[in-house]
């Protein structure tokens, strides 16, 4: 599904801060991205998610090169790709309902298509008594958990989470755990960047570790 | 802990589930949020500039038709002027004058004044009481022309010379063409204030739509990230903008309709005093008329054609910016 050869990163005229990553994402896969702090977890999220170019290398995306993607057909691509941001970076004028239906409404979608969708989602992350509310109300994790479910809507076939635990108690950060994992086992392939050792202890998945701007893979 | 999502399956929830439907507002926030965009000043400036733009253009429409009105007025009529020449019987020359105007293709009527009307005609800058008739007093011949029609003035002019070589025509061309002139001039100055309204309204939604994007540019990085294209995410500012445009040019356009409405029932009514007769009859009708009303219009549809289509510039060069 996603395929990384040779892959360099450097910003500006820097040095590399990420080195020949070779690795795939397979669908249906559940995998930990970690490293220490600064390594380059999101430097590497941004690639997976095409916010960000390689300065070198192949990086092939649901069978197209990325390279030679136009700025509307990584739009199209990132459809396929549910994000989950740190600082959620959901909006603060819509309420929960209207940002968790953000990305079919930006789809086109009709809203009685998805109207019921939406709240069911919202119910299934435990949001149901919160649909209306506006994010700022809203506590961290019922953020998170909005976050996810706006990050899913579209039925993506990866998602990417970039420290979803980090600004959650581990409580609350092991029960994030086991949405993840509902959501892999429905199919989306999951690929939480962390550095909660914690966490990754929780649930036997493979392993991408960042050091020195190289990556090993642990199966 | 039980969780909401350990005994349902993310599918379930995703195909819509037995729809267990909560008491969501429908879909109404837009996307970028009004108040985010400095509305209330723009719309004021595209107000005022519409308000600017559309007394230029009816001021313009005004003398354009008065200077019409007295072009086809004083183009009808031209005149004969016979001088008094020592050995000539000036009685004869005016007869021989008429009867050779008459014979002249495209001529209504010629009507001579006599020496009486004549003299009247310089009474009032001589006075009264003078002996007149011992002044070398021109006489007139006013010779109308048939609507539509155009004499051979030069052929006239000629014959007349033949004739009555004491008589010479004036048909008013140096007046006619100043007053084409200065109509002309009115519109071309009017033509360089639109323009000039019209640049001001482009560099404040240009301002405006800066600021609005930087205001608004983690929105658009959200819209990115959900799968937005670049023209979707126009179209949210555009309507804005749009709306706005509109907003702003019916305020200012609808102001300068109403100003040219009750200048025209006040010129109406003032028309019909003895002092506004004389006032219509110099400066021309003091209305706009149709076609000047119909230019408003076509300017506040202007204005806001020229507010959208300058932000979704803006927007579209700051998008290629955000990648």
């Amino acid at each position: 599904m996603i395929r990384f050869e040779n892959v360099g990163l450097r910003y500006g005229l820097g040095p590399e801060v990420l080195r020949d990553l070779s690795f795939r994402i397979d669908s249906h896969s559940f995998q930990f991205l970690t490293g220490p702090s600064g390594a380059g977890k999101t430097s590497l999220l941004r690639m997976l998610f095409l916010s960000l170019k390689p300065t070198r290398g192949l990086v092939s995306m649901f069978n197209h090169d990325a390279a030679t993607l136009s700025k509307d057909g990584r739009a199209t691509l990132r459809r396929r790709i549910g994000i989950v941001f740190q600082d959620f970076r959901l909006l603060d004028h819509l309420t929960t309902y209207e940002n968790v239906a953000l990305p079919l409404r930006v789809l086109g979608k009709d809203e009685d298509d998805y109207r019921a969708e939406v709240v069911e989602l919202l119910h299934w992350v435990g949001l149901g008594e919160r649909i209306n509310a506006l994010p700022p109300v809203l506590s961290g994790g019922e953020k998170q958990r909005a976050a996810i479910a706006r990050a899913v809507i579209a039925r993506p076939q990866l998602l990417l989470a970039d420290e979803p635990t980090g600004n959650v108690d581990p409580s609350l950060g092991q029960r994030l755990l086991r949405l993840f994992v509902e959501l892999n086992k429905s199919g989306t392939s999951v690929v939480i960047a962390t550095h909660d050792i914690a966490l990754m202890d929780e649930y036997d998945a493979r392993r991408l570790v960042l050091h020195d701007g190289r990556l090993h893979v642990y199966d | 802990m039980a969780e909401p999502w350990d005994n349902r399956h993310p599918t379930r929830a995703l195909s819509g589930g037995p729809a267990t439907r909560g008491p969501a507002q429908r879909v109404t926030t837009p996307i970028v949020p009004s108040g985010s965009i400095a509305g209330r000043s723009l719309a004021a400036v595209v107000a005022i500039m519409t308000f600017l733009a559309a007394l230029t253009t009816g001021a313009a429409t005004m003398v354009v038709s008065a200077a019409s009105d007295w072009q086809s007025d004083v183009g009808r009529e031209v005149t004969i002027q016979v001088r008094p020449v020592a050995g000539r019987d000036i009685d004869a020359d005016v007869r021989a004058a008429v009867a050779t105007a008459q014979a002249g293709a495209g001529i209504a009527d010629v009507r001579a004044y006599t020496k009486a009307e004549s003299e009247a005609l310089v009474e009032p800058w001589l006075g009264s009481g003078l002996a007149l008739g011992e002044l070398p007093i021109p006489r007139m011949i006013v010779v109308k022309t048939v609507a539509g029609a155009t004499p051979d003035f030069a052929a006239l002019r000629k014959a007349l010379a033949a004739k009555v070589p004491s008589a010479s025509l004036d048909d008013h061309r140096g007046w006619i063409d100043r007053m084409r002139t200065m109509a002309e001039t009115a519109v071309v100055a009017g033509i360089a204030i639109l323009v000039l309204v019209i640049a001001v309204t482009v560099l404040s939604v240009t301002f405006a739509t800066r600021g609005a994007m930087a205001t608004n540019r983690p929105i658009v990085e959200v819209l990115h990230y959900v799968g937005a294209t670049d023209g979707f995410v126009a179209s949210q500012f555009q309507r804005h903008f749009l709306i706005l445009g509109f907003k702003g040019g019916a305020i200012g356009g609808g102001g300068a309709l109403a100003l040219f409405g009750i200048l025209g029932a006040a010129s109406a009514w003032f028309d019909r005093t003895p002092g506004g007769e004389a006032a219509s009859a110099l400066f021309g009708s003091s209305t706009v008329g149709a076609s000047g009303y119909l230019a408003i219009l076509g300017q506040i549809v202007l204005m806001a054609a020229v507010t959208a289509l300058t932000s979704r510039r803006i927007v579209d060069e700051t998008l290629k910016e955000i990648d």
